[in-house]
């Protein structure tokens, strides 16, 4: 178990070493001069010699790849060309929103799409099982920001539910933190549940097809105990496993929703960054979201071990 | 979703088959209506000069910001082009996007996926590196490399594919690794075959089923990805009106004129609905026994 643990976050630096290579490697597979493209298309040729030293690009590939992941692993991102801050203490001041909006669209979803999947593989073939397939197909379907403007739209405009835009911190207040956050993770949410509903009821009829849970119905349980107790617990890894995989899912919906919203979050900071040509801060956001993608999927192979007691390794 | 409720139907399937096309389609309806859903946008997209279209670039300062009406059935923008025609000349790009992608990536995840289901040593190799880059949400693949390069169609089609590959890729090796245990592929190689002719003849055929249900989601996404770049303004160059354009332009005016953003918006989404349906539909049709569950 322990020699798992350990071999499981070993399997990680590989795929984190990939990820670094093509964040670095970006700046380079490009065609032209890296430092022309950042300067942009009035930069004198000062500007551009400034940034090729700045970014390192005058020295060779590998010591330029030693240098960065040295600086990496001290926390440090590089410098941002169009504001001279560090990368790092940028995104530091954006994180907060996208996290609470990404913990916020997480908890919501899971605890929409899990009892949604459940009910509709308990009830197969019958309307309920159908109105939850529609939603999924749906939910796959209608782009985050389609549905972030249509409920705007519904919301914001046709009546005076909700504001239309912003961030509050929950720091400041329970109801307006609710109001501002509750439309962002509707439309971030959309996706996420729609792929959580459907694996948990096609996980759900595969349990639900086996002998002992016609065993639990034949002794007289109650539905909800054969349900949760017996059904969704035998079905919690396959949930899991897409639950970890659906985070990439929210971490590209979160750069749209907060464009939308017009939430000052890392979604924004990159939005700006793309309009500036300011590539360390690309860069650093890729490295950043990828982590957590990773460190997110990690934490959900470890949890194998919890939710299904048989998986040893 | 065709929901085949017992065990019975599935051995029915053969008798359903010999009565032809209708009946197949009708035990497969999301199929017909994706296709008929999606052979419309297409229709829509070749013939859109027309269709009672103007210049979809045509500025005209008097008469911007008109409601939907007769004259203009779907409003016209802060610069007065006709938001009708800026709509269907837009059904073109993302149907080019759409297919361009599935194709490419089609394709270079099919040879990738054969390669490493067969060799060992670019296996270790090749599936690290695609590990690793699917990590990386493939929309900040595609936002990472429009980025560095020019915005243009092309670099659009070609950032969306390099995010799409390695799914592709760990698909078909999936495939390939499972198959190459199979009996008759052993019995291929023990009567002597050559591994050209088994690649050919027994692995590739099999490949493509769930290559092409795969498509048609790569295509769905590509779709939602180029209108996502689009609308951040690391797409399509803004003299193309594609939808992601169209919905980007109208972003600022939301509050006063939403048809700007919610027309194309809705265009979007039932033209990857119709790809939905349609792969859906031929997943279930391809693969009985998943259709039961999913």
């Amino acid at each position: 178990m322990f020699a798992y643990i350990i071999r499981r976050i070993l399997a990680t630096i590989p795929v984190m070493i990939v990820v670094a290579l093509f964040v670095f490697s970006l700046l380079h597979l490009s065609p032209g001069d890296p430092a022309a493209i950042i300067a942009g298309d009035t930069a004198t040729a000062d500007d551009i010699a400034r940034i090729r030293q700045t970014l390192g690009l005058d020295q060779p590939l590998y010591i330029q790849f030693a240098t960065w992941v040295w600086a990496l692993l001290h926390g440090d991102l590089g410098i941002s060309i169009f504001t001279n801050l560090p990368v790092s203490k940028l995104i530091a001041q954006r994180i907060e929103p996208t996290i609470t909006l990404t913990i916020s669209t997480l908890i919501a979803s899971v605890l929409v799409a899990i009892p949604m999947g459940v009910l509709a593989a308990w009830k197969a073939g019958s309307w309920i099982d159908r109105m939850v397939m529609v939603f999924a197909v749906l939910g796959f379907s209608v782009p985050v920001f389609v549905l972030a403007y249509l409920l705007i739209y519904v919301f914001a405009i046709s009546t005076d539910l909700l504001p239309v835009q912003g961030f509050v911190t929950i720091g400041s207040g329970f109801w307006p933190f609710l109001s501002h956050i509750v439309m962002p993770t509707l439309a971030l949410g959309m996706v996420f549940t729609a792929l959580i509903a459907r694996m948990t009821r096609a996980s759900m009829l595969d349990v639900l097809a086996q002998d002992y849970i016609r065993t639990a119905q034949a002794k007289g349980l109650a539905n909800d105990k054969v349900l949760i107790g017996h059904a969704l617990k035998n079905a919690a890894v396959p949930i899991a496993t897409i639950i970890g995989i659906g985070i990439a899912s929210l971490i590209s919906g979160v750069v749209v929703t907060e464009t939308v919203f017009a939430i000052p979050g890392l979604g924004r900071l990159t939005v700006d960054a793309i309009l500036r040509r300011d590539y360390p801060i690309i860069q650093g956001i890729i490295l950043v979201f990828s982590a957590a993608y990773v460190l997110v999927n990690l934490l959900v192979d470890l949890s194998y071990t919890f939710l299904d007691p048989r998986i040893r390794y | 979703m065709t929901v085949v409720p017992t065990d019975l139907a599935i051995l029915a399937a053969p008798s359903a088959r010999k009565r032809g096309t209708w009946a197949y389609m009708r035990r497969h309806p999301t199929i017909v209506i994706g296709a008929a859903l999606l052979g419309l946008m297409a229709l829509m997209a070749i013939f859109a000069p027309y269709l009672g279209t103007v210049d979809p670039q045509a500025l005209s300062p008097i008469r911007r910001l008109r409601w939907p009406s007769a004259q203009y059935w779907f409003g016209t923008d802060m610069l007065g082009r006709d938001v009708y025609s800026r709509t269907l000349y837009g059904a073109r790009i993302s149907l080019t996007v759409g297919i361009s992608v599935a194709l490419l990536a089609s394709g270079i995840g099919l040879v990738t996926g054969l390669v490493t289901g067969f060799s060992r040593w670019t296996d270790a190799v090749v599936m690290r590196i695609m590990d690793g880059l699917m990590s990386i949400p493939a929309i900040l693949i595609a936002i990472a490399l429009m980025a560095l390069t020019r915005a243009s169609l092309e670099n659009v089609i070609f950032a969306i594919t390099v995010a799409d590959v390695p799914r592709v890729t760990r698909l078909v090796r999936g495939v390939v690794l499972t198959l190459r245990e199979l009996p008759f592929v052993e019995a291929a190689h023990a009567s002597g075959t050559g591994f050209v002719r088994i690649l050919w003849r027994h692995i590739l055929p099999n490949t493509l089923p769930p290559l092409l249900v795969q498509g048609t989601f790569v295509a769905a996404s590509a779709m939602i990805v180029e209108a996502i770049l689009s609308f951040l303004g690391a797409g399509t160059p803004p003299n193309i009106p594609s939808w992601g354009n169209i919905m980007a332009e109208g972003r600022s005016l939301f509050q006063v004129a939403y048809y700007i953003v919610l027309i194309p918006g809705a265009f979007l989404s039932i033209t990857v609905l119709a790809i939905n349906l349609l792969g859906d539909g031929l997943r279930d049709a391809l693969d009985p026994r998943l259709a039961r569950r999913m």
